[in-house]
């Protein structure tokens, strides 16, 4: 998501697309191995422990990897600083803390120390809003114009980056400290002289300007939506085949399949789509394509509509609900569910059977 | 946007084998599926034993004479489960329908057989962990056997009606061949496991 939009308002290619899918893999790989830095307080063995402290310091090298290929690709380029952009440069920042602070909570020592408190908090929420809702919400003002034909406002946009980067910072940066400082998660009170009361208010305050921000998000959304003005197909100049039809897209996408010779298709021939012709109209056919080079290899056909598919869910469902009061259900269940499926495969004679 | 026809696909072929079939992914999927149920079973198996005070636990090892006479059965399966598979692929739709009919019987032979590797194992299922680990092993294995019975019955009788020679229902039958090795692999581990495994 985040690789689209950066490519796109960085007027180039992304920098380093290989080692960026890899690092992408990398991540989902080490990720196996980090959940136990939840329950590092738990009394599990050293061992175990460091294995996932390991892990969980060495997810940084992946996600470095990435952040620094989207650097470079906004440096070589000549970046349009769109909404979805800024929303992107708002992750940056965010995440990058919230990494940071990772690195810290990775180790056993210093977790056990914070565990429980609002550094901890103020952690995680650095990395989820960060890494998750920042880019989300780039994703919905960047894809909007796509998916309802008309344009989010520019302006708008701007004030809910400004008011919900701004805000969560404010919100959440002091509860590093109000962590350090040792007040508790999941406490609704505590005494005055633990001193944490003037930067908790602020914070309080602060989560204000946040929701302020959502809210503002929220209405904008609703009225483009309805009045905003038209997208046409391709608003950002993007280079990926979504933006070569229409806005909102037909049900079937693209009326021909499209015939792709780059990772940016659409910047190669702005105005002209290459495409793939000759299935027929008759016959419910797709396309079966080689895996690596896809290649065209056969005209597939997909089914009529047919309703055995739907009686095979029930019969399933019976069998599995019936199952609960008694194990024969398992026996006399499969008997139905059997006909249902042979029914399902068995040929209709349409052309669709056709070799 | 404006549109440039730049390729025809209408000389393509209307079904293709292998890595060009949908359904030979679903079958090499559904292996992927399985094969990691029989492995989880078989961890399972493991566990149990390793914190067992006794394996078995309150049995003798299993009777080898069923289990045995269903694996010779079932590696000898492999040869008619091979010509069927390549009969399909040239179409040859009498032999296939031959070959058929063959599998069929195999699979009902290996029911029965099947149907007295239970009472060899001593022990009912729900007497112990032991019990209840070795039927479900036995138990999954056989469901595989049953299925596998079901789709060769009626894969069978369609190379009998009207719709035996079309090109995608052969491509069927050699799936359900591709779909044997498996059901055939699989049992070896289960067997070293179930028969030999309380031996050692």
């Amino acid at each position: 998501m985040i690789s689209t939009i950066v490519a796109t308002f960085a007027r180039r290619p992304l920098f380093g697309y290989l080692p960026l899918v890899l690092a992408l893999i990398g991540t989902g790989i080490l990720a196996f191995g980090l959940w136990v830095h939840h329950m590092f307080v738990t009394g599990l063995p050293r061992l175990g422990e460091s294995f996932f402290t390991a892990s969980s310091m060495a997810i940084s090298v992946p996600s470095g990897i990435q952040i620094f290929c989207w650097l470079a690709t906004l440096w070589n380029g000549r970046p349009v600083l769109g909404v979805p952009l800024l929303f992107v440069l708002a992750f940056f920042v965010t995440f990058v803390i919230g990494g940071l602070t990772g690195v810290m909570v990775a180790s056993v020592p210093f977790d056990t120390q914070v565990h429980d408190t609002y550094f901890v908090v103020a952690h995680f929420h650095y990395v989820l809003i960060g890494g998750a809702v920042f880019p989300l919400m780039g994703a919905v003002y960047y894809w909007f114009p796509k998916f309802t034909g008309r344009m989010m406002s520019e302006r708008c946009g701007r004030w809910v980056v400004a008011l919900v980067f701004v805000g969560f910072n404010l919100a959440f940066f002091p509860m590093h400290l109000l962590g350090l400082a040792g007040m508790p998660r999941r406490v609704y009170t505590y005494q005055p002289e633990m001193g944490w009361g003037g930067t908790n208010l602020f914070v309080s305050l602060s989560a204000l300007v946040l929701a302020t921000g959502f809210l503002l998000f929220f209405v904008d959304a609703l009225r483009s939506a309805r009045g905003g003005p038209p997208a046409g197909d391709n608003p950002w100049g993007a280079p990926t085949l979504e933006w070569a039809t229409s806005s909102p897209p037909p049900p079937h996408n693209f009326t021909h399949i499209p015939v792709v010779a780059s990772a940016n298709p659409l910047w190669q021939e702005p105005d002209l789509l290459p495409v793939a012709a000759g299935l027929r109209v008759e016959r419910r056919e797709l396309l079966i394509t080689s895996v690596a080079e896809a290649r065209p290899e056969v005209r597939e056909t997909s089914p009529r509509n047919t309703i055995w598919p739907f009686l095979a869910a029930v019969a399933t469902a019976v069998l599995l609900i019936w199952s609960i009061f008694s194990p024969w259900a398992v026996v006399w269940g499969s008997i139905p569910l059997g006909v249902t499926l042979v029914g399902w495969f068995w040929p209709k004679g349409t052309p669709e059977d056709d070799a | 946007m404006k549109e440039r026809i730049v390729l025809d696909l209408a000389e393509l072929p209307l079904h293709g084998m292998k890595s060009a079939s949908i359904t030979w992914w679903g079958t090499l999927s559904f292996m992927l599926i399985e094969g990691t149920g029989f492995a989880l079973v078989l961890a399972i198996y493991f566990y149990l034993a390793s914190l067992a005070p006794e394996w078995p636990i309150g049995a003798p090892p299993p009777e080898l004479t069923p289990g045995t006479i269903v694996t010779a059965i079932l590696l000898a399966s492999v040869a008619p489960n091979y010509l069927v598979l390549r009969w399909a692929e040239r179409g040859q739709l009498n032999r296939v329908r031959a070959g058929l009919i063959a599998m069929v019987l195999v699979g009902g032979a290996l029911l029965v057989f099947r149907w007295y590797e239970f009472p060899a194992l001593h022990i009912r299922w729900d007497s112990n962990a032991y019990g209840s680990i070795t039927w479900t092993l036995l138990g999954l294995h056989a469901t595989h056997l049953i299925t596998d019975l079901i789709d060769t019955i009626v894969l069978a009788v369609l190379m009998f009606t009207g719709h035996g020679g079309n090109k995608r229902r052969l491509g069927d039958v050699q799936d359900n061949a591709l779909y044997w090795y498996f059901v055939v692999l699989t049992w070896l581990p289960i067997y070293a496991v179930l028969y030999w495994g309380p031996r050692l």
